[in-house]
């Protein structure tokens, strides 16, 4: 009884911040975004606008996609200026 | 007031994010946008209130969090009440053990503020406690599965105010929270749209800088129950400002200054055609109540471009 009174939080108390990382919403997706690197300027305008967020920014400054959590919503195809992002069937 | 550093780009807010994906928001939500867009702005260490909400439910599935600050959900009429409490503590602490320097933001829905919560918001700014409150505004209770709130605009659809023989959608106009909140003479308040993102971040910044309560009433778009695509979410956040439907405004210490004038502003049908539960006011035996939600917002715009312009 001890052992499991340990294991077991008081109501409502959740001591893991972040923890929906454990849930990968990527397969929600049914189109996912794929990015055009020549065309990508690393405006980063996609990240701001990214619910998730799911889009890192690379060493060379340019975006990439975190697939495990992307749900394919597709503003970021939309907002880029230079429209390097392209929604493909998974 | 403290000094307050503006933000120029976007990459001075990389890399600061508060929140973790994998949380339950549908894909293209707008609220999700604006929320992350705040946080990123927001000065730390912070404390989140949160009312029940879309926000509350999605961003907490327990026993998971998307939050990587000290969050509290209580009930959905007290998130002010419990930012206040919260104030009261620190200020305790800091008498104690020395100065404990947070801060909070309340996070509520239209529902939750417009409706259930604003005794406690009235409550909250009236007593002068220093905290943000955020209410982030998808016009309907979209939780529950979309029923109209007091932020509602006129002739919408929802699943309380069908479009039917009877009624074409909602009778009432939207409720002017930022108005009742303004009178309470709070340092600061405006409104904001995610898609304006610079706009919002520095917004944030201010109110923040302020030793009271401060309000932010945020556009939130939602794909579910304003019936759009979900990559549009920003888009439709756009055209709500560029239509005027959504002014762009700051009430700092009483003086109104609106922060992202609109010269040519594009009709109001552009931002109704692209959401079904606005659609049908483009109908021609509707032309009524367009009109009248046209002069709505024709006659908010002209009030607060008076207002801005005897202050400047």
């Amino acid at each position: 009884m001890a052992e499991v009174e340990k294991i077991i939080l008081p109501g409502g108390i959740i001591d893991r911040p972040g923890s929906t990382l454990d849930y990968k919403t990527g397969t929600w997706r049914v189109k996912k975004p794929v990015v055009d690197l020549n065309k990508c300027t690393g405006c980063l305008l996609c990240w701001i606008y990214c619910p998730e967020p799911a889009i890192r920014k690379r060493d060379d400054g340019k975006i990439e996609f975190d697939y495990d959590y992307c749900k394919g919503c597709g503003i970021c195809s939309v907002e880029c200026p230079t429209k390097a992002i392209k929604m493909e069937e998974e | 007031m403290m000094s307050v550093s503006e933000i120029k780009s976007i990459k001075e807010l990389y890399g600061l994010d508060l929140i973790a994906p994998g949380h339950r928001a549908c894909a293209g939500c707008g609220a999700l946008v604006g929320v992350r867009q705040i946080l990123l702005a927001s000065k730390r260490p912070l404390i989140v209130v949160n009312a029940t909400s879309c926000l509350e439910v999605t961003s907490t599935p327990y026993p998971q969090t998307m939050w990587k600050v000290p969050w509290v959900h209580l009930l959905f009429e007290n998130a002010a009440a419990a930012a206040s409490g919260i104030e009261a503590a620190l200020k305790v602490l800091s008498r104690k053990y020395g100065r404990q320097e947070h801060y909070i933001i309340a996070f509520g829905g239209d529902g939750g503020t417009f409706d259930i919560g604003i005794q406690a918001l009235s409550g909250a700014l009236e007593r002068g406690h220093r905290f943000l409150y955020v209410c982030y505004d998808n016009e309907a209770y979209m939780n529950t599965g979309i029923q109209r709130s007091g932020a509602t605009p006129l002739g919408a659809a929802t699943t309380t105010s069908p479009v039917g023989a009877r009624i074409v959608g909602k009778q009432q106009q939207k409720k002017d929270l930022m108005e009742i909140v303004v009178a309470h003479k709070i340092p600061y308040a405006a409104t904001a749209s995610p898609s304006h993102w610079k706009d919002l971040v520095n917004k944030v910044r201010k109110a923040q800088s302020y030793d009271g309560p401060s309000f932010i009433h945020l556009i939130a778009t939602c794909t579910r129950g304003w019936y759009f695509d979900p990559s549009e979410s920003i888009k439709v956040a756009r055209l709500a400002v560029e239509t005027r439907y959504w002014p762009l405004y700051e009430v700092e210490n009483g003086r109104y200054r609106i922060t992202n004038p609109v010269p040519n502003p594009k009709p109001l049908e552009e931002f109704l055609k692209v959401q079904r539960r606005l659609s049908h006011l483009l109908l021609p035996e509707n032309a009524d109540l367009l009109e009248k939600l046209k002069a709505y917002v024709n006659e908010r715009w002209e009030r607060l471009n008076k207002l801005s312009t005897c202050f400047a």
